[in-house]
């Protein structure tokens, strides 16, 4: 979203202009940069490209961070990508061998190394000036000042604002446990005993500790960094130098790595679910009921520590929540998209009265506004303080509706723009995701009380002179 | 935003009028500690963050401990008040921090205040140790707040902005003043503990090195904890304004109907002619323009030439079934609605609609944006208007929807020691008056009259 001209649509039914105008993203997610015409003067309201470099030993969180971090920043509407030059030399020397290829005095090593991290860099270039990047996230130990120099040069010959992010540990239980978590399992030890592999790759790391210089509050004053200590029990911060770093800087100090899992649910069956209408404010159906009590079972037989509840401010969810007899906490910002002029009505309605509108959105259905109401866009934007508190959090059971259960859902399991507004979220449906390795474990647990289908797939059709009938193919039934 | 209630007291539905829960942040109240030498912002902060934190809903008071020793040693001689050796001088000194956390104690655990923020030097290990346990006694999670600078520019410019005014040195030239000033300074100098990496890595805290170049971060313990250090990381104290006004006259504004997405009137054209002339003469550097995403800001800033980014977080307040009618209207159909309105009209929701208190909710990030950025303008709406407003000029909640923020106006802010600068500039075009002030009767059996005796004239 960031940094891309993008040419006034029908989204923008609130727009006034005769002319198209053309709408300019700008640094904040959400807002959008507003010309007349032709430009008069050259922009400078985009930020330039952004050049994440990560800074650790082996099994520091470097890669987890990476990776969490461009999820992050991708569902909020950056677009970010990471370059694992560990990948790199994967992919070059096809068969691992040993720590020996890390010596730092393996000339042959070495050479593939700075070739692979020059493979690297090439990508980002292109993906940052070329293919409308506006983050990468650069995944390598870069542990020596005179690598990050390197990168810092290739950053400002390019026009990239660069900003490190080192992560020191010394807990040795933390290192084993991450060893355990995502080395044993890597590509260069599928052949090794999980001691053999141990053995080895602390061994790997040996190899960088004696040339390791770390972030230093002098030597590197004038650089923009945040040195993340122990797992984040401290944090060092210096020189965030815009909007986006800011961000960057709140959100790997809100993440965290202790285990625990999070419930994501929608309300019970409601009226209007069962008459096929969308929105409004109704209560529970019969069956929507029986479903809050069995999910009342369920949570405790989960028994769960210290679980937190969330709903949000609609009949339907806190119904839902009442039944379990625990406090929970009512989030405005977890309500239904609002549908606008069409809420409450069925898909039959919606097509009868705004054919037009009805084929925009399937042609875009994330993009698209209802009138008067909110698009999938807008929802992320705001459920974006929900997914931070949730990485605060621990255990937490999220009671919510489709369309805000389906942003959530693609920020933990990292689903892109265009598949969000489809993702399967039924009713009366509990998702445990669990956080594991890299990514995040879903289980799915039905809990066997009945409820209508409202989940609407994309037709094949979406063009604006379609039928009446080739639109309303894919409505689920309802009463 | 924050609820005093205990859980599982909150209603199973939510109805208008009535007060409902969002996050609970924290069960124990906290305990904010400023460290640093004279001169370093620790009272610039403190206001600055307890203004804040009221702002977005968290009750929050900020107790200045050499108020309290102004107000105990009636006249300030001289920096040899200060000096460690004075015992005359710690003994009154050591009174006046206990008078305040004795303050702190009822504010948190009798009045329903939920963060305190103690402002005092605490440059000793010893005296943080007296505080943090008196937060332990009593229930509090205490948080530091260091404030670290060696720049002499920054400590001079200090001096002249906030010393040389202060009381203690109202009969003194600012030659004399900032003489004495430096000499208290030295006086803390020898005994200054900065919070250790290692010596305090059991406590919560920030260290803020170089106003802002730097900051240290210890172990943030919960959600108002690290929504407080993301703020205190984006302030800064650049010298810059902030312009807010409306939109031009709408066409609704002309027929008295609130809400909508209108285009501009003839008159409210004019004004945004206005306004580009204004802004040009001006001359300000580096201007970011932002208004809502409806037609009627969109058309002002269009006006103006110049590029400008849209928030749909600054759209006017949804006012949900009453969107696009008169007050008038408003009265016949909805009369109970519109008492109730009045009776509490920062915390009633209309009907499928929002609140003051959700406006302020979603404005937060602009407000976080417009702390982090230097001159800006931004055109928005009469109700977003206020709750900006309230936030710079400190206006508790009550008074916030009857702030006055006519249209065809500009209100330029500039910071200033600690506070803010208001100048108001009515740029010359004719507009109507779109404010309704609280009717004496708001009860909900008052006649139509009496409900609609404060409705601003229209077509």
């Amino acid at each position: 979203m960031w940094g891309r001209r993008r040419p006034q649509g029908r989204h923008r039914r609130d727009f006034i202009s005769p002319e198209p105008a053309f709408l300019l993203e700008s640094e904040f997610p959400g807002t959008n940069v507003g010309r007349r015409g032709r430009w008069t003067r050259k922009l400078c309201m985009t930020n330039c490209p952004t050049l994440i470099v990560m800074v650790g030993l082996p099994a520091r969180g470097k890669t987890y961070i990476s990776k969490k971090l461009t999820r992050y920043l991708n569902w909020i509407g950056v677009p970010t990508k990471e370059f694992n030059v560990g990948q790199y030399r994967r992919d070059l020397v096809k068969k691992y061998k040993s720590f020996e290829f890390f010596l730092p005095d393996n000339e042959e090593g070495l050479k593939i190394r700075k070739q692979c991290a020059l493979a690297a860099l090439n990508d980002v270039r292109q993906y940052l000036s070329e293919e409308n990047g506006h983050v990468a996230v650069f995944d390598a130990t870069n542990t020596t000042r005179e690598r990050r120099e390197t990168i810092y040069k290739f950053g400002e010959e390019n026009g990239y604002k660069t900003f490190f992010v080192e992560s020191v540990c010394v807990d040795p239980e933390v290192i084993a446990a991450n060893i355990v978590q995502v080395k044993l399992g890597s590509p260069d030890y599928v052949d090794c005993s999980n001691d053999e592999a141990t053995e080895d790759f602390m061994k790997r790391i040996e190899c960088y500790k004696n040339s390791y210089e770390t972030l230093d509050e002098t030597l590197d004053k004038d650089l923009s960094y945040i040195k993340i200590m122990d797992v984040g029990r401290s944090y060092l911060v210096n020189r965030v130098m815009d909007h986006i770093q800011s961000r960057i800087v709140y959100y790997l100090m809100n993440i965290h790595v202790t285990p625990r899992s999070i419930y994501l649910c929608r309300h019970g069956e409601s009226e209007l679910n069962l008459k096929g209408r969308i929105g409004g404010d109704p209560g529970l159906s019969v069956r929507g009921k029986e479903f809050a009590k069995s999910l009342a079972q369920f949570i405790n037989e989960q028994n769960i520590k210290d679980l937190k509840v969330w709903t949000s401010q609609m009949k339907r969810t806190i119904q839902t929540a009442e039944a379990l007899g625990v406090p929970y906490e009512q989030w405005k910002v977890l309500n239904e998209i609002d549908a606008g002029v069409c809420e409450e009505m069925t898909y039959e309605e919606i097509q009868e009265n705004y054919p037009l509108e009805f084929a925009l959105r399937d042609q875009d259905k994330y993009r698209y506004r209802y009138p008067k109401g909110e698009s999938y866009e807008d929802l992320v934007q705001r459920l974006e303080p929900v997914i931070m508190e949730l990485e605060r959090q621990e255990n937490v059971l999220v009671i919510c509706h489709q369309a805000v259960m389906r942003c959530l859902l693609a920020y933990f399991l990292d689903k892109p723009a265009e598949q969000l507004p489809y993702l399967k979220c039924p009713l009366h449906t509990v998702l445990k995701l669990t956080p594991v390795a890299y990514g995040c474990k879903v289980e799915s647990i039905f809990l066997n009380v009945e409820a209508v289908n409202t989940h609407r797939d994309k037709p094949e059709n979406v063009g604006v002179d379609r039928s009446r009938e080739e639109a309303l193919r894919t409505v689920p039934n309802h009463l």
